[in-house]
């Protein structure tokens, strides 16, 4: 029999005991790994935004709008391929305020800008034969037609069971009044940190009856010829409006998004602690675990070491127990949290894209698991290795 | 008969290392729960005494947070002459009508940036709201004038706060002429100053984002209500104070007890399953001496009792280690933004004596769960075997 199979018949030994240490250090390291996973979706909704795109927003704060004659200036800039409009509009399910979901009020402009990260999978039949505005789906002939006309993202369609055609309302809060929609098309985010659960309507509608006409835009966004220009339009942006009455900040739209993320403070911080509070836990169990097993077996130990084991070996079978336990529920609990918890397209309430875990955060679970494992069997293995004989043999239970 | 409980204290002083494992095992999940209802509490402690349950705010109807309110100044006007609101001791109503606005501002000693509010007051009227005081080494904004004074949560955390600084908006610029502190309430974390300066500087001239005033006798507030609603002139809704806040804190203070539970109950998983291990352990060891108790006709039942109260004692210990390690995060101050009002608010954790108590039931409950598997084992072996040493 080999040394391996000495240490697997040790683990067969006290099933139940395997199996508690297993599962705890599993349920540990898939905690770890949720924890992990917040972080990693952060960081994947910061990656939403692309480096290529601008937004320009006013410079105080989002919540001040720009004067809708910046778009022709903006449109004008050399290197600016086209300019979009987007508002948060803030409605609430009149039913249900808590079935929270975000709408943006956006002009025609802004489906050609983003194009390449939503692919409309389903949409109403327009009433007459039109174009579309230059760069948009022709697939959104109907909903460019009707001034209530909606596009939903397909997770929102499906969670509120609503179908094509259907018309829904809002109670707004920002922009008083009930307000009706009729959803004229569904997309797709082909850009899985785009999210599918936004509503888009059209801003004619919001300026019309929301702002009387004022026309007073939220974020305009850059689709810009040259990405590499990026920086040298912002600058330009920012420098046109620097004396106006609305001075405005523009930044890439992944540093915008970032700026979200930013918001939630020490958040980050405090699952590390919490990560790193699981990891100590663990290491509690596995080496008392491992205690336990060292003390049951000394004069089994003894036996081995009389039969010639050296003590190296004897403290590699030990240390290799401890492993193996540790690795195995380790490898286990990062493995669920990455399919579990992405299986459940968990969203936070549509605040961030769908949860992530990214592999590297497996590996780290593991690997920590496994060090753990190394940890928490040093001591009993550095006993076993030193047990003289005689008091391993002496010894009465 | 029962097991006298010093048999099993002996026992736990026979393995000490293993039970003070689990102990600290079961401390870690017990601490990282109450640090969560710490966190959850601090936040709505620091909303709730925002509002006084003597004020009443004006919001415009359909709006949920301040920033997306709007309050004409006809109506302010209509409201605050109103016999239902207070009179102060200078004659005039106990009344303010507030500008409200968020201003993104860099972070202090750190790389980003977040929301502060910027609230415009009517200084005629700081009253209203109880414990304003102004910090040494600064003063109240003088009303009319560039000036504003800033909450002392902000002044720690964002840059360019300091007394001097100048606030920009739009076009103006305003100086930081003190801090401020309302007893650890939101308000510490917003920037105020003159609304009739503030107002026109951010483009919200004859337009407030709320109004609040003391009312003349509170228990009336659903009479008011009804009639303030009623009025077609106003188109507003009239809530306590204190509710208002209160419902400003529900988003997250539901989302962080939500998280909260989700980490301690699979971190209670993992404690459940050291602590089982353990009473397996000690157990197995004792074989011989619980056979010998059952011989000498102690109960099974008495036997299954004694374990559970060793396994429970073993947890409560850790519910105990778990109180000390969350008591030093009590008063630590944090910040998060607040999605209701867009706006970052600064609290402290709040370790509550509620907290602590619910941390012992929850060591409680882990020390039965883990030990009445093991503890039933211990109650239904059979002697003659045991004392074989089958």
């Amino acid at each position: 029999m080999g040394l391996l199979g000495l240490v697997l018949v040790n683990l067969g030994r006290n099933k139940r005991r395997t199996i508690l240490t297993t599962a705890s250090v599993m349920v540990g390291v898939f905690l770890f790994c949720t924890l992990g996973g917040v972080l990693d979706t952060l960081q994947e909704s910061i990656k939403a935004g692309s480096m290529s795109r601008l937004v320009t927003r006013n410079k105080i704060s989002l919540i001040f709008p720009l004067p809708i004659a910046y778009r022709d200036r903006i449109a004008a800039i050399p290197g600016v391929k086209r300019v979009g409009i987007s508002n948060w509009f803030g409605g609430q399910d009149p039913k249900d305020p808590r079935n929270f979901f975000a709408q943006f009020a956006v002009d025609d402009e802004y489906f050609a800008v983003y194009r390449p990260d939503v692919e409309i999978v389903e949409a109403s039949a327009p009433q007459v034969q039109t174009g579309v505005p230059e760069g948009t789906d022709p697939k959104l002939a109907a909903f460019f037609q009707e001034q209530t006309a909606c596009v939903v993202g397909r997770k929102l369609m499906e969670k509120n069971h609503w179908t094509l055609g259907q018309t829904i309302s809002l109670s707004g809060t920002i922009y008083p009044g009930d307000w009706n929609y009729t959803i004229r098309a569904v997309y797709r985010a082909k850009n899985k940190s785009f999210g599918e659960e936004t509503m888009l309507f059209r801003f004619k509608y919001l300026d019309e009856r929301g702002m009387q006409g004022s026309s007073q835009v939220g974020i305009y966004v850059l689709e810009l010829s040259d990405p590499d220009r990026a920086p040298e339009v912002a600058k330009t942006v920012d420098a046109m409006f620097l004396n106006s009455s609305a001075a405005t900040l523009t930044e890439s739209e992944q540093a915008f998004q970032a700026g979200f993320v930013s918001m939630y403070g020490n958040v980050p911080f405090v699952l590390r602690v919490i990560g790193l509070a699981i990891v100590f836990a663990i290491l509690l169990v596995a080496a008392n675990t491992m205690m336990t097993a060292f003390r049951e077996r000394t004069a089994e130990i003894g036996v081995l070491k009389t039969l010639g084991f050296q003590d190296g070996t004897v403290f590699g079978l030990v240390l290799a127990e401890a492993a193996i336990i540790t690795l195995g529920g380790g490898a286990a609990g990062a493995l669920l949290a990455k399919f579990v918890i992405e299986g459940t397209g968990f969203n936070f309430g549509g605040f961030m894209p769908p949860m992530t875990v990214y592999w590297g955060t497996v590996l780290t679970g593991t690997g920590i698991a496994f060090l753990m494992g190394a940890a928490s069997g040093l001591l009993p293995a550095w006993r076993a290795a030193h047990l003289r004989i005689v008091d391993a043999l002496r010894r009465v239970d | 008969m029962a097991i006298p409980i010093s048999y099993n204290l002996r026992n736990i002083q026979q393995r000490p290392v293993a039970t003070l494992t689990t102990a600290v095992g079961v401390g870690l999940t017990v601490s990282i729960f109450i640090g969560a209802l710490a966190l959850a509490a601090g936040f709505r402690a620091a909303l709730v005494s925002t509002g006084s349950p003597d004020n009443a705010i004006v919001l415009r109807k359909g709006a949920d947070s301040e920033i997306s309110s709007g309050v004409t100044r006809d109506a302010v006007n209509i409201i605050r002459s109103h016999p239902g609101v207070a009179i102060g001791p200078d004659g005039r109503p106990l009344a303010t009508a507030d500008v409200v606005v968020v201003v993104n501002k860099p972070r202090l000693g750190f790389k980003g940036s977040s929301n502060v509010t910027v609230r415009g007051v009517d200084p005629s009227s700081v009253s209203v709201r109880a414990n304003v005081s102004v910090l040494p080494g600064g003063r109240a904004f003088t009303p009319g004038t560039d000036e504003v004074m800033v909450g002392r949560r902000v002044a720690s955390r964002f840059a360019g706060c300091a007394v001097g600084d100048k606030v920009v908006l739009q076009d103006r610029s305003f100086t930081v002429v003190g801090h401020f502190t309302t007893g650890g309430s939101a308000f510490e974390s917003e920037i105020w100053g003159d609304a009739a300066v503030l107002g026109p500087a951010v483009g919200r001239e004859g337009v407030f984002q709320t109004a609040t005033f003391r009312m003349k006798d509170p228990a009336r507030f659903d009479a008011l209500k009804a009639e303030l609603e009623r009025d077609p002139r106003l188109q507003i809704q009239l809530k306590r104070e204190h509710d208002f806040y209160a419902e400003q804190s529900e988003l997250f203070v539901g989302l962080i007890t939500g998280i909260g539970v989700f980490i301690t109950l699979i971190m209670a998983i993992g404690a459940v399953f050291g602590a089982a291990n353990t009473m397996y352990a000690t157990i197995g060891s004792r074989t011989r001496e619980i056979a010998t108790l059952l011989v000498l006709g102690f109960r099974p039942g008495s036997i299954l009792l004694s374990f559970l109260i060793e396994s429970v004692f073993i947890c409560l210990l850790g519910g105990v280690i778990g109180c000390l390690l969350a008591l030093p995060i009590n008063g630590i101050a944090t910040s998060t933004t607040n999605f209701q009002s867009f706006s970052e608010v600064g609290f402290a954790f709040a370790v509550t004596p509620e907290a602590l108590m619910s941390g012992m039931v929850f060591s409680l409950l882990l020390g039965l769960v883990g030990g009445f598997f093991p503890a039933r084992r211990a109650a239904k072996q059979v002697p003659a075997r045991a004392l074989r040493g089958e």
